[in-house]
């Protein structure tokens, strides 16, 4: 769910030089608009099959219409859903339910102040709006288009991302919303109870790129299993900030060497 | 699993605190703190949140599965490792689902 912009190389010989760019400076707002629209194309089909599941899993977890459409319309944010249905399931309290999802939503203040070099500078309901739609689908193609093409107007900017922001958004909530409707049809005897697991693995797998990625993660899941015992949730409170304590001294140690050698 | 734990009342409570949360996080610097920098060890903390957070979160549904009443399933394991094997491969959110379900519904079925 967390895709990296992939390396552009010789992206800083061919600024607003090659064709590319100067197709991307010609384009009217509504033109960037559709552009971004298209790009996002390619993301449309990890995010349909995945908003269906989370309808479904949040209505197998108790959950009624509105509050799954509740989830993809205020919330707007995957990961942190799964994580607050996950937890209700397991009878957590409230204010574990709403910690922990809010801990998976943090990177998102990452995404916040890299784009500010690049929307900083736009009025402040069109950063209201970005704020709202910003997910790691739309940061992720926004952020490479903008670094491609520095040379954008804000209101290239401000359509490309609303392009994406749009194709995104939409079909989350839409399928969310199928997910609700179809999930009360699946009989109870599927093995459902581990598609959230299976859904959860499947999203930080590819975000394990570095030792430091790694290092957090495990030791993440050895102190979860140690602290499995304490109530609901409160293990995954401890178990997180060691993983990610356990990350940035990794990354680090890492630096370090590089200079070294 | 049909019946919450919670009340409707509690769960939309958590939904729009959540949802107000969630919104100022992404609000943060773009919309209120400007060009000021943050120090680079949030940063660094910052990177790692979601390859802690998920699997702690995860590590003790597959150990201690409810749905075998906490007894650790080959099933539910050999799932896990397919899921987390096939996404580190090929990068792809969805060719991992599609491993773990199917080697978890392959296996339940076979065994």
């Amino acid at each position: 769910m967390s895709p990296q912009p992939e390396p552009r190389p010789a992206a800083q010989q061919s600024i607003a030089n090659d064709p590319a760019s100067v197709r991307a400076l010609a384009r009217t707002p509504m033109q960037a608009f559709w552009h971004g629209m298209v790009q996002s194309l390619p993301f449309m089909i990890v995010i349909l099959p995945f908003a269906m599941l989370f309808g479904v899993v949040a209505t197998e977890a108790g959950l009624d219409i509105a509050q799954v459409m509740g989830f993809s319309v205020l919330v707007l944010a995957g990961a942190s859903q799964f994580t607050a249905v996950q937890l209700i399931s397991d009878h957590a309290s409230a204010v574990i339910v709403l910690l922990s999802s809010l801990a998976v939503n943090l990177r998102m203040a990452m995404y916040s102040a890299s784009l500010v070099p690049w929307l900083g500078k736009a009025k402040p309901g069109q950063r209201a709006w970005v704020a709202y739609a910003l997910i790691d689908q739309s940061y992720a193609l926004s952020i490479q288009h903008y670094e491609r093409h520095p040379r954008l107007s804000m209101a290239q900017r401000v359509a490309y991302f609303s392009g994406t922001a749009v194709a995104l958004c939409v079909p989350w909530m839409i399928c969310s919303w199928l997910g609700a409707t179809i999930g009360k049809a699946i009989p109870d005897d599927i093995a459902l109870d581990f598609a959230m697991p299976i859904t959860f693995i499947a999203m930080i797998a590819p975000m394990l790129r570095t030792p430091a990625h790694m290092a957090a993660c495990f030791v993440a899941i050895v102190a979860a299993l140690i602290f499995a015992g304490l109530p609901s949730g409160l293990g995954l409170l401890v178990a997180a900030p060691l993983g990610m304590a356990a990350g940035a001294m990794v990354e680090m140690w890492a630096e370090k060497q590089g200079q070294v050698t | 699993m049909n019946a919450p734990g919670m009340s409707d009342l509690t769960i939309w409570i958590i939904i729009v605190l959540l949802g107000i949360g969630t919104y100022l996080i992404r609000w943060s610097f773009l919309g209120a703190l400007g060009n000021r920098p943050m120090p680079a060890w949030v940063l660094r903390m910052l990177r790692y949140t979601p390859v802690a957070v998920l699997p702690a979160l995860v590590a003790p549904l597959v150990m201690w599965p409810q749905a075998t009443g906490g007894e650790p399933d080959v099933a539910r394991l050999a799932a896990a490792a397919a899921t987390l094997g096939v996404g580190v491969l090929t990068k792809s959110v969805i060719w991992a689902i599609l491993a773990g379900g199917c080697t978890l519904f392959g296996l339940l079925y076979l065994i």
